[in-house]
């Protein structure tokens, strides 16, 4: 199988080494050969991070380039439109409705663009967005809204339902897996 | 069996499986993970140093004493374990000794974009490099195996896509070494004129040996695909080359990457039509080839900085570039900020309003330089705010020792800013000095140091008092503010200033993220008292933005740290 690339994109701090934790541990259960990659350190505080997945019989890089993403997930909507040369024609893009100003708008040194969501797709790109931090709030906890995306993301990838709940079991501890079951349930509703 | 695991992380399981018994390193992005998973291994013994040159000075120690040891830094950790290391390099080591320095191509987290393979050549060791997260355990394995036979520190090169990358490794078991016999050694160990003199020979020696068992050792790899192309490459950029080009290149994947081969070289370079040197940063590889009278095309196809990629391989080589959609408007970009609830954003805040000149260092609190505080003058290496203050002040006298402050954080200070103090009570000069104390390592995503009373297994520890420590160097005025009280800490700063002779402020507040702070709830705008005026956006709080001409507060990031509160002289924000 030629090599498939999905790009986890979103603000420092929103939980993006979760769910690339989530992806890559479905695709290693379906046997596939998997390459994450994923920033530390300075870009975390705050500022707009990227995680790679990459999947595929035999995987080299371990970065997504231009033109190259299958599926690029965003935590927020600034960074769907950033990333959106990543995408491969065709592609897809999973984007949280949620909008999170960066600090050169806060300063009002520039503009947050309006309807980011529409514009993408006029573009002609396939956009799923969901309301991700509120469902998350309505499983319980704001802190869910990666899980939630996660949901809605399944229903664009050819896998059981039950490899996902396998990679939630192992990925998140005990005490929180319920309430990310139905983070992940309330993300599947949502992209239908 | 396989697990999907990080390189750090493989990096760690390699010390494992070697049967390494110490672990003694500094955090550094992007190395820290090495060693906080090497931690979770109880059989080996692992700490965090206050610096790498101790690190790096205990992992000879205890190689010496006969333990299989390691070290782990970044590259930029390098320069100050540097000392060490070059003499290491002439001593050799008992049982083996493995160092992890990790590059930062595109400096995602640096402040330099220097080489390291520069250092294993000048301090003349052996230094090898993998490419993913499989050769990482395998190749740190292989590095003590070759420290034990050529009698030399052998340095595993990581970058950061191959540190901060997993891939599918295959798990082994560990091989338990014992501890070596030690035996004195005075004209191996103790490094004077007349042992060094005798020492050298036998260096270049080991060198000579490296470089001859560097043609045949499986590290270095050659596969013949098409000739047409040929493709010398090392670490991760084997992988960009290998899925730019596939089958249509041939490659030699150097695994030992100093010392070179000569005959390996020649040989595939003799097989191909066209080579290619792809390698991120210096021309190492590039030189090493064209001092051996080989024709070969690097760096003026693919320069000195920053990353290559597989997109930067099939441009340059192929002509190939991939179609994109674009979006139509500019977007904003989104540089790292301080956190919301971020002890050091009240301190900036008020060296920003009293617009003194502030010599940096390196940590979370450099983004004080970012705009709105903007309240940063210098940013240079790990301890250099109070030494460059120092001479700062010494040349530019009264005019500036009123007006000028070092800031520097808790572990950096015991890093390298200590002795920097030092100097500054040694030398009589009249500089303030900041010790941003949050109780913990931020920037490379908490660890423990010697201030925060715990170590790197999350066990009590001796905690250095800095107030004790400040006073016993020979600074008289050492006093404490609290970064969420601005204007406590305001009137402190003025009054330290006011003063002659060198003082130390501890801003003493902790680190907003670490676990065991509790938060306030998050605070709310009263929006029939807000009227706009923007002076709650001079913070900088990423949780604070202006929408329809009234203040917003995000209750998803808010930790109720109340500085904005400080700032609103209207009253309207509250809980």
């Amino acid at each position: 199988m030629e090599t498939k690339s999905i790009m986890i994109v979103g603000v420092g701090g929103q939980g993006s080494l979760l769910a690339s934790r989530i992806i890559g541990n479905v695709l290693q259960s379906q046997g596939f050969d998997v390459k994450l990659s994923e920033v530390h350190g300075m870009s975390q505080r705050g500022g707009s991070v990227v995680t790679y997945v990459k999947y595929g019989d035999k995987v080299y890089s371990p970065v997504v380039q231009k033109g190259e993403a299958d599926i690029i997930i965003s935590f927020e909507q600034l960074e769907a439109a950033r990333y959106v040369e990543f995408l491969k024609k065709g592609g897809h893009i999973v984007t949280s409705t949620q909008s999170i100003d960066p600090m050169p708008v806060i300063t009002g040194a520039a503009v947050y663009p309006e309807d980011v969501i529409g514009k993408l797709k006029a573009k002609g790109i396939d956009v799923i967005a969901a309301d991700a931090l509120t469902l998350a709030e309505q499983a319980g906890t704001a802190k869910a809204s990666n899980v939630v995306l996660m949901g809605v993301v399944s229903k664009k990838m050819d896998f059981d339902r039950e490899v996902w709940i396998k990679a939630l079991e192992e990925c998140v501890p005990a005490k929180f897996l319920e309430l990310n079951k139905k983070a992940f349930e309330l993300g599947e509703q949502a992209a239908v | 069996m396989n697990k999907l695991m990080l390189g750090n992380a493989a990096f760690a399981r390699g010390l494992y499986e070697a049967g390494c018994t110490f672990v003694s390193s500094y955090p550094g992005t992007p190395s820290t993970e090495v060693t906080e998973e090497a931690a979770k291994y109880d059989e080996m013994y692992a700490e965090w140093a206050p610096n790498e040159k101790v690190a790096m000075e205990a992992a000879l120690g205890a190689s010496i004493a006969g333990a299989r040891s390691f070290c782990g830094m970044k590259h930029v950790g390098l320069n100050v374990a540097a000392d060490p290391l070059y003499t290491a390099g002439y001593t050799g080591v008992n049982a083996g000794m493995v160092i992890c320095v990790a590059d930062d191509p595109g400096m995602h987290s640096s402040q330099n974009e220097q080489d390291s393979r520069h250092h294993a050549i000048a301090s003349k060791v052996c230094m090898v490099e993998p490419s993913d997260s499989q050769e990482c355990k395998e190749f740190t394995k292989a590095a003590f195996e070759l420290s034990e036979q050529y009698d030399t520190p052998v340095i595993v090169r990581m970058t950061t896509r191959v540190a901060h990358s997993q891939s599918i490794v295959e798990l082994n078991d560990r091989v338990d070494n014992g501890l070596k016999e030690y035996k004195k050694d005075i004209s191996k160990f103790v490094m004077m004129p007349g042992n060094a003199i005798r020492r050298h020979p036998i260096v270049e020696d080991k060198l000579r040996r490296l470089a001859e068992f560097s043609e045949t050792s499986p590290l270095n790899k050659v596969e013949y695909n098409d000739t047409r192309i040929g493709v010398i490459t090392s670490g991760i950029c084997y992988q960009y080359a290998k899925e730019a080009l596939g089958d249509k290149a041939s490659y030699l994947k150097l695994g030992i990457v100093v010392p070179m081969p000569e005959k390996l070289i020649k040989d595939f370079a003799a097989k191909v039509d066209k080579l290619y040197v792809i390698e991120e940063l210096d021309p190492v590889i590039e030189n090493h080839c064209k001092a051996l009278g080989i024709e070969v095309i690097g760096k003026e196809l693919f320069g000195m900085c920053g990353e290559i990629f597989q997109s930067g391989v099939a441009e340059k080589i192929l002509g190939e570039k991939k179609e994109v959609v674009s979006f139509d408007e500019p977007v904003p970009p989104r540089p790292p900020a301080m956190c919301a609830g971020c002890p050091h954003r009240g301190l900036f805040y008020c060296l920003s309003k009293l617009g003194v000149y502030v010599s940096g260092d390196i940590g979370c609190y450099t983004l004080g330089a970012a705009a709105p505080l903007c309240a940063m003058d210098t940013t240079i290496c790990m301890g250099a705010s109070i030494s460059a203050l120092h001479g700062y002040n010494k040349v530019r006298g009264k005019d500036s020792e009123k007006k000028s402050v070092a800031v520097i954080g808790d572990s950096t200070f015991m890093h390298s800013g200590m002795t920097g103090l030092v100097n500054v009570a040694y030398n009589a000069s009249n500089t303030v000095t900041i010790i941003l104390d949050n109780s913990i390592t931020g920037m490379t995503g908490h660890q423990q140091n010697p201030t925060t009373g715990k170590n790197l297994k999350g066990d009590p520890a001796a905690a250095v008092n800095l107030e004790e420590l400040c006073r016993s160097i020979g600074i008289k005025s050492v006093r404490v503010a609290d970064p969420y009280n601005m204007a406590q800490t305001e009137k402190i700063i003025k009054e330290e200033l006011e003063k002659d002779g060198p003082s130390v402020i501890i801003s003493r507040r902790p680190c907003a993220l670490l676990k065991y702070v509790k938060h306030n709830p998050p605070l709310k705008c009263d929006k029939d008292k807000c009227v706009g005026c923007k002076q709650c956006l001079k913070i900088g709080c990423p949780a604070i933005s202006i929408h329809n001409g009234k203040m917003e507060i995000d209750h998803t990031l808010c930790v109720g740290c109340g500085i904005c509160k400080e700032m609103c002289k209207l009253g309207a924000i509250g809980e």
